[in-house]
């Protein structure tokens, strides 16, 4: 099913990007213990958790919106959050210091990703602009509107859609 | 033959496929003059609808001359006759069609089986319309079969131009049959939600059945001015808020009649509910968008009426049931009963009533459907409808 009213490869990519924000989500949902523990990060077990949430919320925010954008810029700014988060375990004291350093370069890898796309899909939105159309001349009518207004008062409208007499709204006669 | 030819989603090709043969004696081969994409197709195209298969010819719009009639359809049809083709397909026999119920034909869906599966009972069927409609071919081509063809068609008068009648086979009809349905009255004020060319004919036809305030909620800057252009009173969604406007122009008391030209894929706007479908739809948990449903529900006067054009597909949620229950609402949908109106619009466009043509914002050759459908879907362009020259 395409959610997208696009289907340029900006659309498809920030797509792409939402069924990962999911997947990537309920992992951090499911194993944010074990991923702590990984990290050398145990306490932060409950934040993992918490940024998993995030990431299922932009990833259906993605697949579902019409416009990617806010949901893109909310990736991007949810990186920053990821970046800084592991950065501040990236420290000496932690022996699992190495793992830390492979996360941090996976999500710099996505954030590339995360900025590509929404440049892409702005870059898309500036070259598609053009000043709306004025159809105003459009009328259809052979008179002003207010003077056709009642023209087909004669139509037949069957039995089965005249409304009963008791629910219209014209005064009632007296 | 050339056709427009659904191989998936938002993938629709210009194809060769086979021409179309007489198959039953009550059948008729019409030449395309012209065609044009509706609202509707737009469904089948994202794949909103189920029941398409590859190799579908798309294409329920259209109207052309006669080439080829079967032997039971003679008594009606001749080659040379010009006609346009409802897009409701009728046999005039059944109890239904005697009623003048033309959409709900009970003999017309060849897939009749698989229809009373899923909906309890069959409705007609319809031209490139999905297989639970029948699976017929569409008119996005050079040549159509169409099937009891001495009953579903219309038959053109010389001194019309395409542009002028073609919209006789669907869109004007149903945004005729929308207003109808209101059974408008002097006194009325109708709000319609949507202003893509099914709105901007209900637009009209609410203007001529002599509604007092006739109100369009859009969001498309192009399709409001046209809307504007017709009588309407306009409020753009995205700019304030639909409920508040409607309870100023109707002092406090909501407007009579509702007229949903939408249907199941609303625009998400920053609405909680229109949000929460979208969620819900793009983990297929839902299948169409109540939005407009359950606005027209909430700002409806008591009492009043909400027609529904916009096509629906299947599953809705979150519908407040208990609002439209306790303010004594009427209903009416449905697909257009076609024939039933044609004869007095077409008098209509020929005594210079109303020209439908107004709508058309493309014309290009059938080659170029592919890009026009893209176009269409996406409002880009300033297009709000196209016809097709095969
Ligand atoms: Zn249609
Ligand atoms: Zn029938």
């Amino acid at each position: 099913m395409a959610y997208y009213r696009r289907n340029s490869s900006a659309d498809r990519m920030a797509r792409g990007l939402g069924w990962f924000s999911i997947g990537l989500g309920v992992a951090e949902l499911v194993a944010a213990r074990r991923l702590a523990r990984w990290m050398g990060m145990e306490e932060q077990a409950g934040l993992i958790r918490t940024y998993g949430a995030r990431e299922v919320a932009t990833g259906v925010g993605l697949l579902a919106m019409g416009d990617a954008r806010p949901w893109m810029w909310g990736r991007v700014a949810g990186d920053a959050l990821d970046l800084a988060t592991l950065a501040s375990a990236h420290h000496d004291g932690n022996p699992r210091r190495e793992n830390v350093a492979t996360a941090l370069g996976a999500v710099a890898a996505v954030t590339a990703l995360d900025v590509l796309c929404t440049a892409m899909l702005h870059r898309e939105e500036a070259t598609a602009w053009t000043p709306p159309r004025d159809y105003s001349d459009r009328s259809g009518l052979p008179r002003p509107p207010a003077a056709m207004r009642g023209a087909a008062k004669d139509a037949p409208i069957p039995a089965d859609m005249r409304t009963p007499d008791i629910l219209r709204f014209e005064p009632a006669e007296v | 033959m050339k056709a427009l030819v659904w191989h998936g989603t938002a993938d629709v090709r210009y194809d060769t496929v086979p021409d179309p043969e007489i198959e039953q004696p009550r059948d008729a081969i019409v030449k395309v003059t012209s065609c044009a994409i509706c609202g509707s197709d737009l469904h089948l195209y994202d794949h909103f609808m189920p029941g398409m298969e590859k190799g579908d010819i798309l294409g329920h719009e259209f109207m052309g001359e006669v080439v080829d009639v079967g032997a039971e359809a003679k008594s009606a049809l001749k080659v040379g006759d010009r006609v346009v083709v409802p897009f409701t397909i009728w046999c005039g026999e059944c109890d239904q069609c005697r009623r003048g119920n033309y959409s709900v034909c009970e003999r017309s869906n060849r897939n009749k089986a698989m229809a009373d599966k899923l909906f309890g009972h069959t409705t007609a069927g319809l031209f490139g319309y999905t297989h639970l409609t029948g699976g017929y071919a569409g008119g996005q081509a050079e040549y159509v079969r169409v099937p009891f063809a001495d009953r579903t068609h219309v038959k053109i008068p010389d001194g019309l131009t395409d542009e002028q009648v073609l919209f006789l086979g669907d869109i004007f009809p149903t945004g005729w049959q929308a207003a109808a349905q209101c059974d408008i009255q002097p006194t009325d004020t109708v709000a319609i939600w949507g202003c893509g060319p099914v709105g901007q004919m209900t637009i009209r036809s609410a203007i001529l059945l002599g509604a007092k305030q006739v109100i369009a909620i859009d969001r498309v800057p192009e399709r409001l001015s046209m809307a504007k252009a017709g009588g309407a009173i306009t409020i753009n969604f995205e700019e304030e808020s639909v409920v508040e406007r409607l309870n100023e122009l109707t002092g406090g008391k909501g407007p009579e009649k509702c007229i949903d030209a939408v249907g199941m894929e609303a625009h998400a706007t920053a609405t909680l509910d229109s949000m929460y479908d979208r969620a819900k739809q793009a983990l297929a948990l839902e299948s169409d968008r109540a939005h407009v449903l359950r606005e027209m529900m909430y700002v409806c006067r008591p009492a009043g009426t909400l027609s529904i054009p916009g096509v629906y597909g299947g599953l809705i949620d979150k519908v407040p049931f208990g609002m439209s229950m306790n303010k004594g609402l009427t209903w009416r949908m449905g697909q257009t009963h076609v024939n039933r109106w044609t004869d007095d619009l077409l008098r209509r466009i020929q005594e210079g009533q109303i020209d439908p043509s107004f709508v058309i914002t493309h014309s290009v050759g059938l080659a170029d459907g592919p890009g026009m459908y893209q176009t269409f879907r996406d409002k880009r362009d300033g297009c709000i409808k196209v016809v097709l020259k095969p």
